[in-house]
């Protein structure tokens, strides 16, 4: 194989990557790929699922070995064999999912393997002292010395950030950083990302959320099917532009008009209170209506879906589902009364990630499917096959759910509660970490099933999208009901001004 | 040259691995082929080792641990562990002993309160890791300690003997001269327990449930029942391995079965089973079963002294794992 040329290579400054490659058993996730990050930049990498990020991520830091390509920091070569060697570098990676250590208090974490020690035992006042301080730097007022368990996600990335920076980071990988985080919080860091921007630090900026180019990039490109096909070296591209540089053809991210409400009354909710999470929320559901509910994170949305599902019960508060009186008290119930929640956490609560895809499809219907207590296989082939046409699933009966991208993922998670002929059926974030058209898809779906006489109930951290979508958006505030404003009242600044409780 | 000759029996070859390892055949395609490689291994060293006598020999040696070992594949499917096999074992020889011999309950009415006591023992054990909260391992633990105390002060410590001539029959009878009737039960527990993970709706649910407890129970399944149910059964399995005991040595023992979950653990994860839950099967808890027994028994015949045979168990079971994870490793 022929290796790639690299003596005419000019020293860059910063991190160049030339022609990074991997294979994986029967698929080219990254295929020839430049990138290079200066410091004091945010370039921006857009793509769909599965269109080669978190490969190149995990290349730059250290966690996967490319099979052809080569990086350079500094016009020195860098071959990372590990994450502690790209971390040695200079190089840190923020993930998706928080890898702070839930026990151990803010600062450990902070200084996690650097604990400072005075006679061969930790010196706390040192270590929480030296915490304040990094804290301090990415803007983080919490206390150092509380267990990280007790932060919001998105001081938990504040102070992943911070134990970057206190490494000598200065690159910083950044994998979709907003994915959990409400508004007000993704400008919180935002304006972090500026500010050490501004210090010289490089950011690889990944991210599904097309109106966050504008705001912090400074440079764009956009992988699909594991080439660079566009960059821009200006943040101000036209979303249009950005969609069909990623999915290679124009969609048009319209939200389907919803289909009229059908009248009957299908779901009614009274004062409905759950200590510490929501209090006296009040609002009825029809047949065919969807209701958006929206919010920022830590308002009491998911956990209002939470309890009207049985996942943690509500502790006051009445619930009539198709005119009786409806006690949630656990899923098992919910499910039997027709009321079914696709959660917010699709990897921890949706599936079953070893499973193959038939299995997790069929794992509600499994009493439908026994015939006089016995499954029968073809059957479940069937159900299986049905709902993978239906949904479009690109995937094989029997692979693995967790080897599918995101975005079938929540279409398996989706389409596992359709065979039950679910009444109500509840979305927690059901686009996050989906990709542009299968996001598109999702919309169809909700519309087609309010169409069908099902209630939905849609919870949203995306405004255009809750909005785009519902007949009613409801608006949570720290646990209030702050607000229900109808379709047509409702635009992106009326439900903020609710939700900052203004 | 020899490149292309190899690239294309491997694009031939492929696809029958792929469809193989899809319907699950391969599954336990490394512990089979190591149990192969041990009955060739035998059968070359000792004249006596593949006879139609010792082979019904080491299944009936087995047929205690592999009912034990039944149960425990439930429970670890679940990703729970159960350590009181073992001493539920002996609690239920040991009642059924107590009630026939002391109490003078007819013999069939002693077996039921055998096998009861052992499905209660495995109640307790599934209340206090569900309703308890209790980590398997430690409800569990505290069972494998009471229940064996259970079984001395029941027996006095003592081995209680002397049973119907009919329960000896039983114990004694060989199918065509040479099925022993332990192996006739097991077969059959066999049987029910596969039917059970494949085609009952509960058994299919503990995959999920052992995969990701959070996902099975906001998929509506009734996980509470479920790993009640899985403990149960396991403690009820081992009542009948206890009387199965019972019935060859036509004695109550009370020391009987300690250290047994140790060896049905061992089968279960030979089998392939991963401790962290969602994966197992009950074919591949029997080969696990088989290595462990015919490394015994073939042991036994070579000469090679007891000591020497737990080493060797020891490195069958790191050795089985870490090829499991090698597998794994290289799939991804």
């Amino acid at each position: 194989m022929g290796a790639r040329a690299g003596s005419e290579e000019p020293p860059g400054r910063g991190l160049v990557c030339q022609g990074l490659t991997k294979r994986f058993p029967g698929v080219v996730a990254l295929q020839d790929v430049d990138l290079d990050v200066d410091y004091g930049e945010v370039v921006c990498v857009l793509g769909e699922n599965g269109a080669g990020k978190s490969t190149l991520s995990n290349i730059i830091s250290g966690a996967l070995p490319q099979d052809a390509g080569t990086m350079s920091l500094d016009g020195d070569p860098y071959a990372p064999h590990s994450p502690a060697d790209a971390i040695a570098a200079g190089i840190g990676m923020i993930h998706q999912e928080t890898t702070l250590l839930p026990e151990l208090s803010v600062a450990e974490n902070v200084l996690l393997g650097r604990l400072p020690e005075r006679a061969g035992v930790v010196d706390w006042r040192e270590l929480n002292a030296r915490a304040r301080e990094l804290l301090a730097r990415v803007g983080c007022k919490v206390n150092p010395q509380v267990p990280a368990a007790r932060l919001s996600v998105a001081q938990g990335r504040q102070v992943e950030i911070a134990r970057a920076l206190s490494l000598d980071a200065r690159i910083l990988i950044l994998d979709e950083p907003t994915a959990s985080l409400g508004a007000e919080e993704a400008e919180t860091l935002f304006q972090l990302v500026r500010d050490l921007k501004e210090q010289g630090v490089g950011f690889i900026y990944i991210s599904h959320r097309l109106s966050e180019v504008a705001e912090i990039g400074t440079r764009v490109i956009v992988l699909r099917d594991g080439k660079r096909v566009a960059e821009w070296d200006q943040p101000d591209v036209p979303v249009a532009e950005l969609v069909r540089a990623m999915v290679g053809r124009d969609v048009e991210q319209v939200y389907p008009e919803p289909p009229p409400v059908q009248g009957e009354e299908l779901l009614r909710v009274e004062l409905l209170s759950r200590r510490g999470a929501f209090s006296d929320v009040s609002f009825t559901l029809r047949r065919g209506e969807i209701l958006g509910i929206a919010g920022l994170v830590g308002a009491g949305r998911s956990e209002l879906a939470r309890a009207l599902f049985g996942a943690e019960p509500a502790d006051a508060g009445r619930i009539w589902l198709d005119g009786k009186p409806y006690e949630a008290r656990k899923p098992a119930a919910a499910v039997a009364a027709g009321l079914v929640l696709v959660p917010e956490e699709r990897k921890t609560q949706g599936l079953v990630l070893h499973l193959p895809v038939e299995e997790n499809l069929a794992l509600p219907s499994l009493q439908q499917l026994a015939v006089a207590g016995i499954l029968r296989p073809a059957a479940e082939r069937k159900l299986a096959s049905t709902w993978i046409n239906r949904l479009a699933i690109r995937g094989r009966p029997q692979q693995p759910a967790g080897t599918l991208s995101g975005g079938n993922q929540q279409k398996v998670v989706i389409a596992k509660w359709l065979p039950r002929n679910p009444k109500v059926v509840i979305f927690d974030e059901p686009t996050r970490g989906v990709d542009v058209g299968a996001r598109q898809a999702i919309y169809e779906l909700i519309d087609e099933l309010a169409d069908q006489g099902v209630g939905v109930i849609v919870i949203s951290s995306d405004l255009p999208e809750v909005i785009g979508l519902s007949h009613r958006v409801l608006v949570l505030s720290g646990g209030h009901q702050a607000g229900v404003l109808e379709r047509g009242e409702a635009d992106q600044e009326k439900v903020m001004a609710l939700a900052l409780g203004a | 040259m020899a490149d292309a000759r190899v690239a294309a029996v491997g694009r031939r070859v492929a696809p029958v691995w792929r469809w193989a390892r899809e319907r699950g055949l391969l599954e336990s395609g490394g512990p089979v082929l190591g149990l192969i490689v041990l009955v060739v291994f035998f059968t070359v060293a000792s004249d006596f080792f593949l006879t139609v006598r010792n082979i019904f020999n080491v299944l009936q040696q087995i047929s205690v641990l592999a009912i034990v070992a039944l149960g425990q594949t439930l429970v670890i499917i679940t990703a729970g562990i159960d350590l009181s096999v073992g001493s539920v074992l002996a609690l239920g020889g040991a009642v059924a002993g107590w009630t026939f011999a002391e109490a003078g309950w007819p013999m069939w009415l002693a077996i039921v309160a055998g096998l009861g006591i052992g499905a209660v023992a495995g109640l307790v054990n599934g209340l206090l890791i569900t309703l308890g909260r209790l980590p398997p391992f430690i409800a569990t633990l505290a069972m494998l300690s009471a229940a064996r105390g259970f079984a001395q002060l029941v027996t006095s410590g003592e081995p209680i003997s002397g049973y119907p001539n009919w329960f000896q029959d039983v114990g004694s009878y060989e199918l065509f001269n040479s099925v022993p009737a332990s192996v006739l039960i097991v077969t059959v527990l066999y049987l029910l327990g596969w039917f059970y993970l494949r085609y009952r709706a509960s058994g299919r649910a503990l995959y999920a449930v052992g995969g990701n407890e959070e996902v099975a129970r906001l998929s509506g399944l009734p996980n509470t029942r479920l790993k009640i149910q899985v403990y149960t059964a396991a403690g009820l399995l081992s009542a009948v391995a206890g009387l199965v005991l019972v019935a060859r040595l036509n004695s109550v023992q009370p020391t009987a079965g300690i250290g047994l979950e140790l060896d049905a653990i061992a089968a279960v994860v030979i089998g392939g089973a991963s401790l962290a839950g969602g994966i197992g099967s009950v074919v591949a808890t029997l080969v696990g079963a088989l290595i462990i027994g015919v490394l015994r028994n073939g042991l036994n015949l070579l000469n090679v002294s007891s000591f020497w045979q737990q080493v060797v168990i020891g490195g069958v079971i790191a050795g089985a794992v870490l090829l499991d994870t090698l597998r794994k490793r290289t799939r991804l």
